[in-house]
């Protein structure tokens, strides 16, 4: 479980966050959803430690994960994996190498259990054998994000952090990345947090939703309960397509 | 300016602090630093071959001329060619033009790196970017630089004396025995001590500008502009420095 306590965050005179509390469960998908703007991913590279919040807390399991002391922060970093935007893979390595780059820094597993390892981790999210001694440049949108939740998982993380995970990616592939952050989410247990701005998403697999505005946690529920909800804030945010007006007008 | 100038200085040294650190896994930074000779240091070696043996080669026809008297043998200007070559083509001319080369293919690289956030994924897993990407980026430099540059001196030499033999300019024969003539091995190590420093200022230089790259691809292309002016700048300052201490 990740607790976040009171996180707060600037950048000059803008406040970005302005005292955030969750907590997000393990073996479910948490979602946080905003508008652009709304801190979502300032928070999200807080959680991480990309950035250092200006005031509040975050526990991992209880571990104080914003007070440890940098050489307990590394260690406790091979309990996470993230997917980035851009899947941020390392572009002078091919699909198999990027998978294998954590495995060789921090795994002391002999090489064929390592091997063994990048070739679970790569048929898992449905690479192809085909596509292992390629340059990450080749693959599409959607098998880039597919190498980079086979990199994220190969540690065999407690926490799997996703920022945007669908964007830049057609509808159908949005769904098989989603299933698929869901899948693994169950499968090993983990703790996931999802940034978001796809609401399909959010209804796909959001066990846990977090609203945010302007830095201020507005709302918080399941995927499907977004969908009733009569907060301004989330009218606001949820219903402003047609499509979205459609189905309000059709829930009645 | 002055104080943005040295906040820059500032941020600088601190990245350095941040490079010169034990490397997580020397295995892995044994395999970076192959990686690196082979594409900041091999890969320069026929630009360095091309510019040494021309510029050699100019360098002879323009000594020659200029010292076309029936009074000076050739043997001296066998002896200006070698000296032009040794104390400031070779460690100077070629370091500035291998941070044009060298110098903006780290900043655009690790500028590109920042900006596909490849860097914050490097940092998510535990890995200091700066020592993982940076330390074998310099250190390579600092060892295959010096290789360089004495192929350089090399091939300029081989240059002068084919041009003026090619030419002839020069008698071959004593022109030769000029490149022997009172030949000061010092002068070797002074050249090859300036190479290291520029090494040293061309990869940390360029690595800090894009380790330090915000927003796109613009910005990339800017850092490295930057970075090849900001070396420029300092290896001439610094050519200046060490010729003053070390041959006064």
């Amino acid at each position: 479980m990740i607790e976040v306590r009171g996180i707060k965050k600037s950048f000059g005179d803008q406040e970005v966050l302005k005292g955030i509390d969750m907590q997000l469960q393990r073996g479910q998908c948490n979602l946080i959803i905003g508008s652009s703007g709304s801190g979502k991913t300032v928070l999200l590279k807080s959680i991480v430690g990309l950035v250092k919040p200006d005031a509040g807390q975050v526990l991992l399991d209880g571990r104080d994960w914003t007070g440890m002391p940098e050489r307990e922060r590394k260690v406790l970093r091979q309990e996470m994996g993230m997917v980035f935007q851009a899947s941020a893979l390392f572009t002078s390595l091919t699909v198999e190498e990027n998978v294998r780059f954590p495995l060789d820094f921090f795994s002391t597993m002999p090489l064929s259990e390592k091997n063994a390892r990048i070739a679970f981790c790569l048929d898992r999210v449905r690479i192809p054998q085909s596509a292992l001694r390629k340059n990450t440049a080749e693959l599409s949108g959607g098998m880039q994000k597919r190498v980079a939740i086979a990199r994220a998982i190969a540690l065999n993380p407690k926490y799997l952090f996703c920022d945007e995970p669908n964007s830049g990616l057609d509808p159908e592939t949005s769904v098989v990345i989603d299933q698929l952050i869901q899948e693994l989410t169950r499968e090993f247990g983990m703790t996931t947090v999802v940034n978001t701005h796809d609401m399909n998403s959010v209804l796909e697999i959001g066990d846990h939703v977090v609203l945010l505005r302007h830095g201020y946690k507005v709302w918080e529920g399941s995927g499907p309960e977004i969908l009733k909800a009569t907060d301004q804030e989330v009218v606001d945010y949820v219903f402003v397509s047609a499509l979205f007006k459609k189905v309000r007008e059709a829930l009645g | 300016m002055l104080n943005g100038f040295f906040l820059g200085l500032g941020s600088y040294f601190l990245f350095l602090g941040s490079v010169l650190r034990r490397p997580e896994s020397w295995r892995e930074f044994g395999k970076s630093l192959m990686r690196e000779i082979e594409l900041l240091g091999l890969s320069s070696i026929p630009l360095v071959i091309f510019i040494s043996l021309f510029m050699g080669a100019v360098l002879t026809i323009q000594t020659a001329i200029n010292l076309d008297d029936p009074f000076i043998p050739d043997l001296f200007i066998g002896v200006a060619v070698r000296e032009g070559i040794v104390l400031e083509f070779s460690p100077t001319i070629v370091s500035l033009i291998l941070a044009g080369k060298v110098g903006s293919n780290i900043s655009s690289s690790l500028g590109a790196m920042r900006v596909t956030e490849q860097m914050d994924a490097l940092q998510v897993m535990g890995i200091n970017p700066a020592g993982y990407l940076v330390l074998p980026k310099i250190a390579a430099c600092l060892m295959f630089f010096p290789v360089l540059i004495i192929f350089s001196i090399g091939m300029g030499l081989l240059g002068g004396y084919l041009a003026g033999d090619w030419l002839q300019m020069v008698n071959p024969d004593y022109f030769l025995m000029g490149y022997f003539d009172e030949f000061n091995p010092f002068f070797v190590v002074y050249a090859l001590t300036k190479t290291v420093f520029f090494a040293f200022i061309i990869s940390s230089i360029s690595a800090w500008y894009g380790f330090n790259v915000k927003g796109g691809a613009v910005e990339v292309g800017k850092a490295s502009t930057k970075a090849v002016v900001a070396m420029s700048f300092t290896i001439i300052l610094f050519n200046y420095i060490l010729t003053n201490v070390m041959l006064q």
